[in-house]
């Protein structure tokens, strides 16, 4: 979407090195959600719509204030709302934005094996470039998040794009320009996560949660989108958020050792025709076969 | 912050603590933290001494409600004779208070009155200033407080009682008389176990609540602030004004009322609904909170007298009594109206003027067409079928109109009301209404004003031009206005003068701009104006810089005091968008302008202590500068500017008293001058304070055959509220699809507890059905609504958001079943506003 503007770090399915790679240096940024002060309005999903150009699609009610179960391929940005219920009995109501979390480490782009279909910027925001993206899905396997979504008339995987288009002009994302109370926030990675632990420190030490923290998960890589959560011992709580999440086992396997044992294998290979010339030598046709060959297509040589 | 509200809301999620409270027992919550903060010496002392009327002393006579009913109440008539809630004539009784004290009975009706020492009574030379007795009902009831003038003067055969300008008072607030007195006294009664059985709110949460907000007066500390934030669901209630005050109360009791952070701040349903009740659009004011004529209104000298209040306080204390400028509000008001055509020699053509001689309010206008006696109804900006209350009977009442003319940007439930369920192709064709629908403009299609619940006037651009055929509701109003005039040229009728001489001097008379009418609410002047003291200059012609100017002999024109300053010879001030805040609390001075004078506090005054300090020296709004002896500070002084603290001038300028008002005397309220806990009209239990007065004595309820009220002996047991969601805007977002998408369908919100009882699933149809009709929508099976022990009792609450109807996106989708909630609510209002009782009223559930 923004590869004209947005310096590339990481490609999907990309042989040899990246072009251009530490040419420039960007800083990394970062969104920061503060699930304690947010209201659940969802004038960010309207936000997210509208910039993206995405229009209505039928929704129906499922004894909750949630707008649909999951994301969708074209609803990128998503409250989750789930009735926590206290050990002292008193209600929590636990609203998470869900959306793509911009992985360090990115598990769809490992897994990704179309050139170019998902690149992270060195800004750090992973986006998806539909051009080049082959339908395959493999992304969705990649992900610890579940957050890669198919559409199934172009065929093409979608997600948010931290609003790269936006960011890429020095702009906010529209989530984030949208947001009426603030516990939306922006800017650079060092900075958010610098907020987001001053946020966590002031619930612990003056409203009572004790085991509040901030969410950026290490198994990633760390993220490009922070929370802050009232409890960051139980990030299942708020709506499926993966405690210790890791690109799947598989896709490391796939895309790590055993790309280089595949690798390793088709080097083996080459290495095996080769030890075999130089121990068996060329191979020698006799005259009679090559002759019967000969009659086989008509007598030509 | 504290959250108490029926459900566990979103904003309940971000509080630091949650109390779950009974649909319309808040004055019980409010009564109960009253008496928390005196028991426990939460109150600010010398705020309360000083700026309210904590220490003045009431009549003889004046009873409280241990039975449910105030002194002066007629049973036969159902109204209050309020002539014994009225402050004593005299002077300092503290010392007569010492030896009352010991005898005084339980009830302050005890006949102990010490004799008023009444050195002072009539010495003051500033009552001899204003000359003559107290005029009737000028009771100065501040912006907000303005009586129904029409219904309470038919009311009173009687002459009106005054108040005395020579108050007795007593500082050691110790006489049994005193307001402080009454008010202990009065929620005594309302003690954390009493407040349990009324709210279901637990005794030990309750006191944690009342705790941690009075716990910014612990030991005497001024410094913070403390604020009360409600929306408009707290004033529907059969006593939904008393609410407010109650929450104002404890305010005034703990000071925090002129205070930046403090307050008792409205979270109005509209952007602009301050500023069209700034604009009059309420039937018994006119703009600027002037009180309307009523019959007894012989002259304009009559009306002034009446509506123009004198200082109420005692002797040795000064009152601004702003309101004493009424004559020179209400004379440049009628001068906007009728330009040359009000001269001194027609009373500046007050006769022109409607007078009020019975109740026009909302609910009252709907049971007049229901019952006939309105013929037609102009709707625009509201969609009158879905606010309801009970939505049939308006519906029922549309049927009846000769026509309907409905402004609007979308059909609604009002425009179509013959598509309401019920009414088959048949009945349609029997209905003779005649609807006009006019397109009218979007609010991005409009420029104008919009003053927000701070009372900041904000200028804004049209965005998009109107589509179609789509018009500007002030072009609409002026054409409109032009054929009536026309018709009158030609035909004349009874009294065609008020219409023939209206001013109308706009460029295009077809079309008047918006900003044209903005510079004629700000005003002019009429002739040349000198101030006598600075020697300015206001040539004729020239926009008013601001309010102080105004006169009473017709050389000024002002549409709206209040708003005199937004629009100058400097330009729109109301336009201004400086994001400058040098003081760091947040006052913005140079974004847009409020009214009054750009004040963005009011009664800033109270601010400081008594002798002109800041009573946070980080946090100064305003201050008294002994050096220019004058009034200063981060925000417009609210005040006197050269009043020395040394004259002991109240902060609340706008009451005759100057003080915050504590007890509201006389007509200030229908209902009592202190709240009293009254079970909502249709209650679940018998009140717990005084079970042989069980609802608001003088609560208006109404008599069509449609007016049926539910109880628990009809098996209706469960208390219903309804509300708004954060998606939704009134009615219009049915028809915005982002909206839709995000709630789509409308559903019960539903206690697990109860669904479980009930056999009912989340997503399962339900109906839930009161006196008057029923409502289908999906269950939302939730832990966010508990059941609870009200008076010993199990009881359980739903809640249902207000939005969906017949007419809007799903609905024309067949994906609901085209029911309206109000269809469910109650005709019976709140006696001092007429609020009808939206929240707290009976049900039954089904699974449907």
């Amino acid at each position: 979407m923004s590869q004209g503007t947005l310096q590339i770090r990481k490609i999907s399915g990309h042989p040899g090195p990246v072009p251009g790679a530490n040419v420039e240096r960007a800083e990394q940024v970062c969104k920061m959600i503060d699930t304690t002060t947010c209201i659940g309005c969802k004038a960010c999903e309207v936000a997210c719509l509208e910039w993206n150009g995405y229009s209505f699609s039928e929704t129906h009610f499922d004894n909750s204030y949630q707008t649909m179960p999951e994301t969708q391929w074209n609803y990128w940005n998503l409250i989750k709302f789930n009735e926590h219920e206290r050990d002292d009995g008193s209600m929590m109501l636990l609203m998470r934005k869900d959306q793509c979390m911009h992985c360090a480490d990115p598990g769809c782009l490992r897994a990704c094996p179309a050139d170019g279909a998902i690149v992270q910027y060195s800004n750090g925001i992973v986006d998806f470039q539909q051009q080049n993206c082959i339908g395959c899905g493999y992304c969705v396997s990649g992900c610890p998040f579940d957050i890669p979504k198919f559409n199934p008339t172009t065929k093409k995987m979608f997600k948010c794009t931290l609003c790269s288009d936006r960011v890429s002009e020095g702009l906010e994302p529209a989530c984030i320009k949208a947001c009426p109370t603030g516990c939306l926030h922006f800017g650079t990675k060092d900075d958010m996560v610098g907020i987001a632990e001053g946020r966590a420190k002031q619930l612990r030490d003056h409203f009572g949660f004790d085991k509040a923290g901030v969410y950026d998960p290490p198994g990633v890589g760390g993220t490009g989108v922070i929370y802050v959560l009232h409890d960051a011992t139980n990030p299942e709580a708020y709506g499926g958020l993966p405690k210790d999440p890791h690109v799947p086992l598989m896709v490391r396997l796939w895309k790590g050792p055993a790309k280089w044992i595949g690798n390793l294998a088709m080097a083996g290979g080459i290495l095996g025709v080769a030890l075999h010339y130089l121990r068996f030598g060329p191979k020698i046709v006799r005259e009679q076969e090559d002759k019967e060959r000969r009659d086989d297509r008509g007598g030509r040589p | 912050m504290i959250v108490v509200d029926p459900r566990f809301t979103r904003t309940a999620a971000t509080a630091d603590l949650f109390c779950q409270i009974r649909a319309g027992a808040d004055i019980a919550f409010l009564g109960g933290m009253i008496k928390y903060a005196i028991d426990n010496n939460r109150i600010a002392k010398d705020y309360l001494v000083n700026y309210t009327n904590a220490a003045f002393i009431v009549k003889d006579g004046f009873k409280l409600p241990d039975d449910g009913l105030y002194s002066g109440f007629d049973p036969a008539t159902q109204v209050y004779d309020k002539s014994t809630w009225n402050y004593q004539e005299g002077g300092d009784m503290s010392h007569a208070a010492a030896a009352a004290i010991v005898s005084a009975p339980a009830l302050a009706a005890a006949s102990n009155r010490p004799e008023p020492r009444g050195s002072e009574s009539g010495e003051d030379p500033q009552q001899a200033n204003q000359g003559g007795p107290q005029t009737p009902g000028g009771h100065g009831q501040g912006y907000q407080g303005a009586s129904p003038a029409g219904a309470k003067a038919t009311e009173s055969a009687k002459p009106t009682p005054m108040l005395p300008p020579n108050v007795a008072y007593d500082l050691t607030l110790q006489h049994p008389r005193s307001v402080f007195q009454l008010l202990k006294q009065q929620y005594s009664r309302y003690t954390p176990e009493m407040v349990e059985r009324i709210t279901g709110i637990p005794k030990d949460q309750f006191l944690k609540a009342a705790d941690l907000y009075t716990s910014i007066r612990k030991d005497g500390d001024m410094k913070k602030a403390g604020t009360v934030i409600y929306a408009v669901g707290w004033t529907q209630h059969t006593f939904g004004t008393q609410i407010i005050r109650t929450a104002a109360m404890l305010q005034l009791i703990m000071g925090n009322v002129g205070r930046a952070g403090g307050g008792v701040n409205a979270l109005r349903g509209h952007s602009n609904i301050q500023g069209a009740t700034d604009m009059g659009g309420v039937f018994d004011i006119w703009p600027g909170y002037l009180k309307v004529p009523n019959p007894a209104d012989v002259d304009l000298k009559t009306y002034l007298k009446r509506i123009t209040p004198t200082p109420s306080k005692p002797n040795n204390w000064d009152s601004f009594n702003y309101w004493s400028n009424t004559p020179k509000f209400a004379v440049s008001y009628l001068k906007a109206m009728y330009g040359d055509a009000a001269t001194k020699d027609n009373d500046f053509a007050f006769q022109y003027m409607p007078k009020i001689d019975r109740n026009y309010s909302w609910t009252q206008l709907w049971d007049n067409m229901y019952r006939g006696k309105v013929q037609g109804m102009f709707a625009f900006g509201m969609n009158g079928v879905a606010i309801g209350p009970d939505s049939q009977k308006n519906i029922d009442a549309l049927k009846k109109a000769d026509w309907l003319v409905v402004g609007e940007i979308y059909p609604d439930e009002t425009s179509e009301f013959w598509r309401s369920p019920g009414i088959s192709a048949d009945d349609a064709k029997n209905i003779q209404t005649t609807v006009y629908r006019l397109p009218c403009a979007g609010f991005a299609e409009k420029d104008g004003s919009m003053t927000n619940s701070s009372r900041w006037v904000q200028w804004k651009n049209i965005a998009l031009p109107t589509p179609g055929y789509a018009r500007l509701d002030q072009d609409i109003v002026a054409q409109i206005f032009l054929r009536v005039r026309a018709l009158y040229q030609s035909e004349g009728g009874k009294f065609p003068d008020p219409i023939l001489n209206l001013t109308w001097k706009y460029t295009d008379p077809q079309h008047p701009s918006l900003s044209e009418l903005a510079k004629e609410y700000n005003g002019k002047a009429l002739s040349d104006l000198t101030d006598p003291k600075t020697q300015q200059v206001i040539k004729t012609g020239q926009q008013l810089p601001g309010f102080a100017w105004l006169k009473d002999d017709g050389t000024t024109s002002c549409g709206i005091w209040i708003y005199c300053g937004c629009w100058t010879e400097a330009g729109p001030q109301l336009a201004r968008r400086g994001t400058e805040d040098p003081s760091g609390l947040g006052i913005y001075q140079n974004w847009a302008w409020s009214w009054p004078a750009n004040r963005r506090v009011l009664y800033n005054r109270a601010s400081c202590d008594p002798s002109g300090k800041p009573w946070d020296p980080d946090r100064k709004q305003v201050w008294w500068n002994e050096a220019t002896q004058t009034w200063v500070g981060n925000d417009v002084p609210d005040f006197k500017a050269d009043s020395n603290p040394k004259d002991h001038m109240g902060p609340f300028i706008m009451n005759p008293e100057g003080v915050g008002r504590i007890f509201g005397p006389l007509a200030a309220f229908a209902d009592g001058p202190f709240p009293e806990h009254y079970e909502p009209f249709e209650s679940p239990i018998t009140n717990p304070l005084h079970p042989n007065q069980q609802t608001n004595p003088v609560v208006k309820k109404f008599t069509t055959p449609a007016d049926k009220y539910g109880t628990t002996k009809d098996g209706f047991n469960i208390i219903c509220t309804t509300y708004r969601l954060t998606e939704h805007y009134h009615y219009w977002t049915k028809n915005n699809p982002m909206n839709v998408q995000l709630i789509p369908e409308p559903f019960v919100e539903i206690p697990v507890e109860l669904a479980n009882d009930l056999g009912i699933k989340g997503g399962d149809n339900v109906k839930v059905t009161s006196a008057r009709s029923y409502y289908v929508a999906k269950a939302f099976v939730t832990k966010r609504i508990k059941p609870m022990t009200v008076d010993g009792k199990m009881v359980y609450q739903i809640g249902i958001p207000i939005h969906q109807g017949y007419r809007g996106i799903q609905e024309d989708a067949d994906r609901n079943a085209r029911t309206i909630v109000n269809r469910l609510s109650p005709t019976v209002t709140d006696p001092n506003a007429y609020t009808p009782e939206f929240k707290g009223f009976l049900v039954k559930l089904e699974k449907a």
